[in-house]
């Protein structure tokens, strides 16, 4: 089973995820992942790629991010080099036949792949895994053009031709929800909100994770954090905190879980001072003493 | 399921034994129908797989009826995913219908419950027991439900507003609309109101312009564009005559309004929601939230364009209304829900209110701040600045009065027309002129005259 694959490599997915994912590779439709940051979206296309034996590349997206910068640039430098190398060969001839330099210059040699280009060419070996990572940050100049890369698998480049996948890659997208991404962008995907894991998952995680912590301590520390995702915060614990958090309390050991060490180890688990602040003290002494 | 094989052949083209696509398994249809839709649907037709067709498309329409975005593309992906599971087992029918039908987080509750009131018996795994502490109400209940709600809210909300009387058509003259510039929202009769709205149609709330990093073609500023220079050296034969340039994109700064509809602002409440419509439309990036005791999003259902038709869909989705006031409350929830997702690009926050707060000002005074930091731009719009001999003096006005960039009077035509040409001209640093928080408080004069910006 695909769910028994991925938790094979250490990504435990929950039944609805995994339907999404096996629909996914089946129909070969790109996936789109939206949920809380450190769920595990961007790991997931991680797993993928090693299940698969195959290349990850990732897209790492940002506000102004274009054409050149994701598909494919030309090398500039060097096809300026390149004229004046043609213009010096054939002295006072640069202006006889700029055409032939022309045609020169927007060659495979001088085109540099980026992200995109590269996962749907045609000389890699087997279809790669292509993570486009936050595409929220993203503007919708950007959406649109990926809207036609997504349907076609095909990328055209004005002065070359159009460049089709022979394999479709495997797509994932991610996004942490800072902006709506455009419908008829998610329409083109099979769409999957990744929540917080369940106290039996979440266990089983930091059990393959952090394989140092004793059983006792890591019931503690997880059932902390779940009990802390219900609390009113700014931002709440994600999976890769918890990992980290338990990561450092296998370091500290002990016998048991004091309030006082969570209180010193707290910015593993809480990015905003304002939740620290309100938590340290009486109040993780009582939240822990809840989840025991 | 083999996994990690047909690599060759793309990752999707290992096939499962008798469930390819033209292969499928044997019991296409469930056994079971949604009462009361049997007679149209299925029977009689001797081909399961049409069955199951029917009752995809049919399920796709009633998701489509309660609002979920599903085209025909969606009906048909699900039909697809169809052939890749077995649609037997209800977890997996469940599972491959919610992965391909639904693409937003928010439709979510409602997929699950029509799925479950559609094709019977629990929901997902793991939804199992929600299904049984929640009775499932049949669809024209839903929409009897909707039609009731709406109606108390009509009833409720648009008591001003209703005092019938035949509209003269000449109220539209050019003298009647100057008189209603400086009238009072709640003061004017229905007909005024009318003409009102039907003024406000114009009226553009046009929001200053940032720097984003997306480059355009520019002439004289900005970075080199290399691939333009290339181009027109290739053109002529190698030599660089221009230097071409490319500079940042200006765009619109994000639009996001927090409208008061609670009890005390009811005498505004139904004009301002008819400029927030067009508001709403006419401005691209705008997020539009109204609160009382709770916040609640109402951007969708203003997008639609008719006005009435609009407030009516807005209706549907405000369960408290002439209720108290929690602003604090109702931005602590905007913060927690929101924010991260609107407040983005340097947005300017527009906050509709009186500013009577039921509830703890420090609460109110702590989330103002947090706002402040997080929005480009605070402007706090009170219709009771408009009234002559009116102080910020209520507990909660006063206490958020330190964290607002602008404060503005919205009662009449003029001041609409007032804070389209503060927001025209907001200054480009953020909180360049935001002024110490005591400072602040005394800068607001005890007397504001009617229509007048407040200058600081």
């Amino acid at each position: 089973m695909l769910a028994a694959e991925l938790a094979a490599r250490g990504y435990i997915v929950d039944d609805a995820l995994a339907m999404s994912v096996y629909l996914a590779l089946r129909m070969q439709r790109p996936l789109f992942l939206e949920g809380a940051p450190g769920v595990g979206k961007t790991l997931l296309a991680g797993v993928l790629a090693e299940l698969f034996e195959t290349r990850l590349i990732r897209l790492q997206c940002y506000e102004g991010l274009d054409i050149s910068q994701a598909a494919y640039e030309w090398n500039y430098p060097r096809q300026l080099l390149a004229l004046q190398a043609h213009g010096r060969a054939a002295p006072g001839g640069a202006s006889a036949a700029p055409e032939a330099a022309v045609d020169d210059l927007y060659r495979e040699a001088f085109l540099m792949k980026r992200p995109l280009l590269q996962a749907i060419d045609a000389a890699a070996g087997r279809a790669p895994v292509l993570l486009i990572d936050e595409i929220d940050r993203a503007d919708e100049e950007f959406e649109s053009f990926l809207l036609e890369l997504l349907g076609d698998f095909q990328i055209t480049i004005p002065e070359l031709g159009t460049i089709k996948a022979r394999h479709r890659p495997i797509v994932v997208l991610t996004s942490n929800r800072t902006r709506d991404v455009h419908d008829a962008l998610k329409r083109r995907c099979l769409y999957h909100w990744i929540d917080y894991p369940t106290l039996a998952t979440e266990l089983e995680i930091v059990r393959r994770k952090v394989p140092g912590l004793a059983d006792h301590l890591r019931r503690r520390v997880v059932a902390f954090v779940q009990r802390l995702r219900r609390e009113d915060l700014s931002k709440l614990p994600g999976v890769a905190e918890t990992v980290d958090w338990a990561e450092a309390i296998s370091h500290v050991g002990g016998a048991a879980l004091e309030p006082a060490t969570v209180d010193v180890t707290l910015g593993l688990l809480l990015k905003y001072h304002d939740d620290i602040e309100r938590l340290r003290g009486p109040v993780v002494a009582q939240l822990l003493a809840e989840s025991a | 399921m083999t996994l990690g094989d047909g690599q060759g052949d793309g990752p999707g083209d290992g096939s499962i034994a008798g469930q390819g696509p033209g292969d499928p398994p044997s019991h296409r249809a469930r056994a079971g129908m949604t009462p009361g839709n049997g007679e149209h649907r299925g029977i009689g037709r001797p081909d399961a797989r049409l069955r199951l067709g029917d009752e995809v498309i049919a399920f796709a329409r009633a998701l489509r009826d309660a609002g979920l975005p599903v085209g025909v593309d969606q009906s048909e992906s699900f039909a697809r995913a169809l052939a890749w599971v077995d649609p037997l087992a209800r977890g997996d029918l469940y599972l491959a219908a919610r992965a391909t039908l639904v693409f937003r987080r928010e439709d979510l509750a409602v997929f699950d419950e029509l799925f479950a009131a559609f094709f019977g018996g629990p929901r997902g795994p793991g939804a199992a027991p929600r299904a049984q502490a929640t009775p499932i109400a049949p669809r024209h209940d839903r929409g009897e439900f909707f039609r009731t709600a709406l109606v108390a809210y009509m009833a409720e909300r648009a008591e001003p507003s209703a005092r019938e009387v035949d509209v003269p058509e000449h109220s539209k003259a050019a003298s009647g609309l100057e008189l209603l510039q400086r009238k009072d929202f709640a003061d004017c009769t229905a007909a005024e109101l009318d003409a009102i709205a039907r003024a406000m149609r114009d009226l553009r709330l046009d929001v200053t312009l940032r720097r984003s990093r997306r480059l355009v073609q520019a002439r004289r500023e900005g970075r080199l564009d290399l691939p333009r220079v290339v181009r027109e050296a290739a053109r002529r034969g190698g030599a660089v005559l221009a230097l071409p340039r490319r500079t940042s994109k200006l765009r619109r700064r994000p639009l996001v309004v927090l409208a008061d509809i609670s009890g005390s602002m009811e005498l505004y409440s139904r004009i301002l929601l008819q400029f927030l419509h067009g508001v709403t439309r006419r401005h691209a990036r705008t997020e539009t939230f109204v609160f009382g005791t709770r916040l609640t999003r109402i951007t969708g259902q203003l997008q639609i364009r008719d006005p009435s038709a609009a407030l009516d869909h807005a209706a549907r989705e405000i369960v408290d209304f002439a209720g108290g006031t929690r602003i604090g409350d109702c931005l602590h929830a905007f913060d927690r829900l929101h924010a991260r997702r609107v407040l983005g690009r340097g947005a300017v926050v527009l906050i509709i209110s009186d500013g009577w707060e039921t509830g703890d000002p420090a609460r109110l005074a702590a989330e103002m701040r947090r706002l402040s930091e997080r929005a480009h731009r605070v402007v706090w719009l009170n219709p009771l600045l408009g009234r002559p001999g009116y102080a910020p003096e209520a507990r909660g006005m006063a206490a958020a009065l330190a964290y607002v960039d602008d404060f503005l009077p919205i009662h009449d035509l003029r001041s609409l027309h007032a804070l389209a040409a503060t927001l025209a001209q907001l200054p480009r640093r953020k909180g360049a002129n935001r002024p110490p928080h005591a400072a602040m408080a005394r800068a607001i004069p005890a007397r504001v005259p009617p229509g007048a910006e407040v200058q600081r």
